[in-house]
């Protein structure tokens, strides 16, 4: 490793932008001509448009438009879909209800768009919004799913009685009863996964410009998937062919998910500049954020895990609702199964496994994927199950765990993934260690004589990143393949730029790539630019999510550098009259191996360029690019270890202590890691303890619409953290790497929780254990 | 926000003038409370008229045991002063606990109880000190200035110009905060003077801050937290939202109340 290469703790480069405030974000862009828009929004959770009256709001001051969803659809603008096909178990496909980027009969959640107002001001376009008159004809409204499912419950959308979207099954059903029927311990329980709100730093944004001139349109927007965002919307919003339309996402100041999805807002923004001849912008106030960004997880689940007489697992049967919203959301589909219900062995052998889904229309915002999407889901499951048994059964958490823990790989799983290597009692040992967990009784008699309940949990997480494997996720029913690709061109005088179709938003890309640049071609960094998020530039991509950038994203620049690499050792060969496999590509300089001739990479660039001497039928250009489309997925693992202590007066919990031991495989820049472990766990510590999404259940009104009812994570909820990593090489991709964005947030709510339950005395815990929850389950034993 | 104008006032008589003079006006101070209101679109005032350049309305003054604290100091002011730390640290630490840094620069002790937000802080200290509230027409007693939810005994052109309390011999504040705004979930300020012990409740009540005479009373037997033992507070007329039930509200109150105690026997 060189002091920039591979491995080392560079600072990152994009932060110098960041943080004297000249990144450039979708707002900051203004065009000449440019007017705003603001949405009219549903106040009501369920209703009938009877009718919209805008001429008082035209006649506003300022104003340039007022449209809305009949004037969209008259114009072709099409529905809004979900990308994975799924199919219920009786053979049926997933049963989607039509979503309008603009309502036009009927609005199912509250801040749905019905109408929008272009105006010269965003408060002009406000004052007019508000004279926008629609008559609603009030519905009853559902908002909690397992409601949603009753008979007599309220209907969402005629193409799915009873409110059911799939009911879809994975696993053999009749192994599992029958190996549950003779287990000698079956744990059981009801396990519901809190519905969370992103809240990403930058709200959502959208700038939809269209050319007359060329017929072409350009959007900048917060997107995490540019390309993908331009696929979708020329092949099913007929908003333009993909050749009339740019898609460029800037600086984003983080997406967790969030800004995965095709929303309503850019299509809108789009067709209204063409309609009005003047570029639109639209930013998300933070009560929109709230009401209309993808909302995560919302599972309710129940359990039965059972176990042999020497506490062995024999068998994992799950029966899960998940509330998907209003209308199916761009992957809204495959979150609760294929990212779910396949991550249920854990780490453990488990013979025989079966999940049943059901999925669910409610009056609520569109649920998607969220910062692990489906496995933090099944890992809080399977460890909250796990560490249940262990107390039913009386024996220590990590001894049940590590006699089951799976040892040999490759590990197939009876819920299709398979494991390709993993060590699970070294993270776990590690984790051990770094928490001191032999001490832990000393210090919970400590605490005991301060007033204090102290408890320990754990969490042995795994989860399948670096999406995917495109063949695989097509029989799985993915509308799109999951490869990426990259560019890399080398400039006349040596310096590098990578275009690549991953997108950076809070990640660190732009000092990650150019470490594995540096690394192999012996630049410094300072002389790689990454490219990204633009798709006029950029050749094509699939973007950031599901830890995939670094797994999938580099390993596209590896192949290309390969490419690099080899056309420019031609060269110096034949420049240098060496054989080519003598050279080598070392600190900038183009090598014989074993001699002092050498040539400065910048003049292999040149020569590459001028042609003047090229060998015999070589292209000119030292330019090359790739597609990688993984082999399978890669399988990160870890263990969590939380240590709490509960004020039993006040229910109040503090965490103490926090270690992470994961293992990423190699890792590139320990420094971005450790970040992306720190933000994945603070956003697991405040599922756990601090963040609830709640819909007033008879009205359907988003209760925690703003930062003063909804509970983010503040410095001051979280302790430092202990990160360690252990490294088991990931052998399905160059580099060996893993992905290490979501692993925080999939691993450490189950640790929380189960320390809080350690140190309270029972098992009886939902998620969020706000002070109030916690001190009702003392009470609950009567204590 | 809608449209509105501005206008700075140099003197109370002038302020209040320049609101007479106004269509719907309104006073406005550190603006930590009105100006996220009005960007909510939740309260439109024709007129703005800045009660902060009101030399008046500033500055923390003593004489002997009473304190005087001008309604356009800031809760940072409060919670730095010294000489206050020094004969009533409570409300400094009151102070020095509400919001964060940003919100402690900017808002007063004037607006907050002009307000009375049922989950601010400093109308339980108000209330517990038995403190008077000096306006531009009278002086109220703290008794009878909180007159529920966001009500007080205030008319619309009246200005609160300071507050002024004697020292207690004794007193602390506890505040148990709603782990999303911070404001106070549950928040409890006691006050031990010579003619008794006053217990003030903020955040828990339905109609606001409250006394609580049961609390008060068994105080003043034996001013220790163990006298609060054993005693269990009635839930009605407490605040039920999704951060705290009625039931776990009244628990707070007495372990806020036990921690007060300590804090100022501290
Ligand atoms: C993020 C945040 C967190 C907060 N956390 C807390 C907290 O933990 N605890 C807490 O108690 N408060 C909290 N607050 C509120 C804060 O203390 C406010 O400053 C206070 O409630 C209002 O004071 P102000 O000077 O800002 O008043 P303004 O917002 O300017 O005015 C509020 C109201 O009082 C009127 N008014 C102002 N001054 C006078 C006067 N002298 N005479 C008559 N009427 C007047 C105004 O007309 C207006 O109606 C928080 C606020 C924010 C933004």
């Amino acid at each position: 490793m060189g002091i920039e290469g591979i491995g080392a703790r560079v600072t990152r480069k994009e932060d110098r932008r960041f943080v004297t405030g000249l990144g450039r974000y979708v707002d900051d862009m203004v065009l000449p001509g440019m007017k705003h828009a603001v949405f009219v929004r549903s106040p009501h959770a369920h209703a009938k448009i009877a009718g919209i009256r805008t001429d008082q709001a035209r006649a506003m001051p300022g104003i340039i438009a007022v449209l809305t969803g009949p004037e969209l659809k008259a114009d072709g603008i099409g529905n809004l879909i979900c990308g994975w096909m799924i199919h219920s178990k009786d053979g049926t496909p997933m049963r989607m209800g039509a979503w309008s980027p603009l309502a036009v009969d009927r609005v199912r959640y509250v801040g749905e768009a019905v109408a929008v107002v272009v105006a010269e001001t965003r408060g002009q376009a406000r004052d007019a919004a508000e004279k926008v008159e629609v008559d609603y004809e009030e519905l009853p409204a559902v908002t909690d799913a397992v409601e949603a499912l009753k008979p007599g419950a309220p209907q969402l959308h005629p193409e799915a009685e009873g409110n059911l979207i799939f009911d879809w099954e994975l696993g053999d059903a009749k192994a599992v009863d029958e190996a549950l029927a003779s287990a000698a311990h079956v744990t059981r329980m009801r396990i519901v996964n809190n519905r969370l709100i992103p809240n990403a730093m930058e709200p959502r944004a959208a700038l939809g410009h269209y050319d007359r001139a060329e017929d072409h349109f350009t959007l900048w927007t917060t997107s995490q998937n540019p390309h993908v965002a331009r696929l979708v919307m020329s092949a099913f919003y007929n908003v333009a062919p993909e050749n009339k339309l740019r898609v460029i996402a800037p600086d984003v100041g983080g997406g967790f998910g969030s800004k995965i999805y095709i929303y309503p807002e850019e299509i809108v923004c789009l067709w209204a500049s063409k309609r009005t001849g003047v570029p639109v912008k639209w930013t998300a106030d933070r009560t929109e954020s709230f009401m209309c960004d993808a909302h995560g997880r919302d599972h309710v689940s129940e359990v039965a895990l059972g176990f042999d007489a020497d506490h062995r697992m024999v068998a994992l049967k799950v029966d899960t609702i998940a509330n998907l919203g209003a209308y199916m959301s761009l992957f809204s589909s495959c979150v609760p199964t294929y990212l779910y219900a396949t991550l249920l062995s854990g780490q453990y052998v488990i013979p025989a496994i079966h999940c049943n889904v059901r999925t669910v229309y409610t009056n609520t915002a569109p649920v998607d994927a969220y910062r692990g999407a489906g496995r933090p889901e099944a890992t809080y499951l399977i460890e909250r199950t796990v560490e249940t048994a262990a107390r039913e059964l009386g024996i220590s958490p990590a001894k049940l765990r590590r006699r089951n823990f799976i040892r040999e790989f490759p590990y197939q799983t009876p819920v299709i993934l398979n494991y390709d290597t993993g060590d699970y009692e070294a993270s776990l040992e590690a984790a051990l260690k770094a928490a001191d967990y032999a001490g832990f009784p000393a210090r919970r008699e400590e605490a005991k004589r301060r007033g204090k309940l102290r408890g320990i949990g754990m969490s042995c997480y795994i989860e399948a990143c670096g999406l995917a494997p495109s063949q695989a996720v097509g029989s799985l029913g993915a509308g799109v393949g999951l490869w990426e690709s990259a560019e890399v061109r080398v400039n006349m005088a040596g310096t590098i730029e990578v275009l690549t179709g991953s997108h950076s938003h809070g990640q660190g890309h732009e000092t990650t790539f150019a470490q594995v640049v540096a690394d192999r071609l012996g630049v410094p960094i300072e002389q790689v630019s990454i490219i990204h998020g633009d798709t006029d530039k950029v050749q094509m991509g699939m973007g950031t999510y599901g830890s995939r950038s670094g797994a999938v994203g580099l390993s596209a620049v590896v192949k290309a550098l390969d490419k690099v690499e080899a056309k420019a050792k031609r060269i110096a060969a034949h420049l240098l009259e060496a054989d080519e496999s003598d050279i080598t590509i070392e600190n900038g300089e183009v090598k014989v191996a074993g001699t002092d001739r050498s040539l400065p990479w910048a003049q292999v660039a040149l020569a590459a360029y001028t042609a003047h001497n090229l060998p015999t039928g070589m292209e000119p250009g030292l330019k090359e690019s790739a597609f990688y489309d993984p082999a399978n997925f890669t399988f990160p693992a870890g263990c969590h270890i939380a240590e709490v202590e509960v004020d039993p007066e006040t229910g109040h919990t503090t965490v103490v202590q926090f270690v992470a031991a994961d293992d990423f495989g190699n890792i590139i820049n320990p420094m971005i890691v450790e970040g992306q472990v720190h933000g994945g766990v603070a956003q697991g510590i405040g599922q756990a303890l601090l963040e609830g999404c709640r819909y007033d259940p008879a009205s359907g009104q988003l209760i925690t619409a703003s930062y003063m009812d909804y509970t983010m994570p503040r410095a001051a909820d979280l302790p430092s953290f202990a990160v360690a990593t252990t490294n088991t090489p990931c052998p399905n991709n160059p580099l060996g790497i893993k992905g290490c964005g979501e692993a925080g947030a999939i691993g450490s709510p189950p640790a929380i929780i189960n320390a809080i339950t350690d140190a309270i005395g029972t098992n009886d815990l939902s998620m969020p254990a706000t002070p109030q929850a916690v001190w009702e389950a003392i009470r609950r034993q009567g204590h | 926000m809608y449209q509105t104008t501005y206008h700075r006032a140099s003197s109370v008589a002038e302020a209040v003038k320049l609101l007479a003079d106004s269509g719907d006006g309104k006073f406005v101070a550190g603006g930590q409370t009105l100006i996220p209101t009005m960007k909510q679109r939740l309260a439109a005032p024709t007129d703005l008229i800045d009660l902060r350049h009101i030399s008046e309305l500033k500055g923390i003054s003593f004489s002997g045991n009473e304190v005087r604290i001008g309604a356009g100091t800031t809760h940072a002011e409060v919670a730095s002063n010294a000489a206050l730390a020094g004969i009533c640290p409570a409300i400094c630490h009151l102070a020095g606990h509400i919001g964060d840094p940003h919100v402690r620069h900017m808002g007063t002790i004037g607006g907050s109880l002009a307000n009375n937000d049922p989950a601010a802080d400093y109308p339980a200290a108000v209330l517990a000190l038995g403190a008077t509230v000096h306006t531009s027409k009278r002086s109220i007693a703290a008794d009878d200035f909180f007159a529920g939810l966001f009500t007080t005994a205030l008319e619309e052109d009246e200005i609160i110009t300071a507050v002024s309390f004697t020292a207690p011999e004794k007193a602390g504040y506890a505040k148990f905060p709603n782990p999303a705004s911070r404001y106070a979930l549950t928040g409890v300020f006691v006050a031990k003077r010579p003619d008794g012990v006053r217990v003030a409740v903020t955040g828990a009540g339905e109609d606001g801050v409250f006394r609580a005479e049961a609390l008060e009373q068994a105080l003043s037997t034996s001013f220790d937290p163990s006298a609060l033992n054993g005693i269990s507070l009635p839930y009605d007329g407490l605040l039920s939202d999704i951060h705290a039930s009625a039931e776990y509200r009244a628990h707070l109150i007495v372990v806020m109340a036990k921690r007060a105690v300590e804090a100022a026997n501290a």
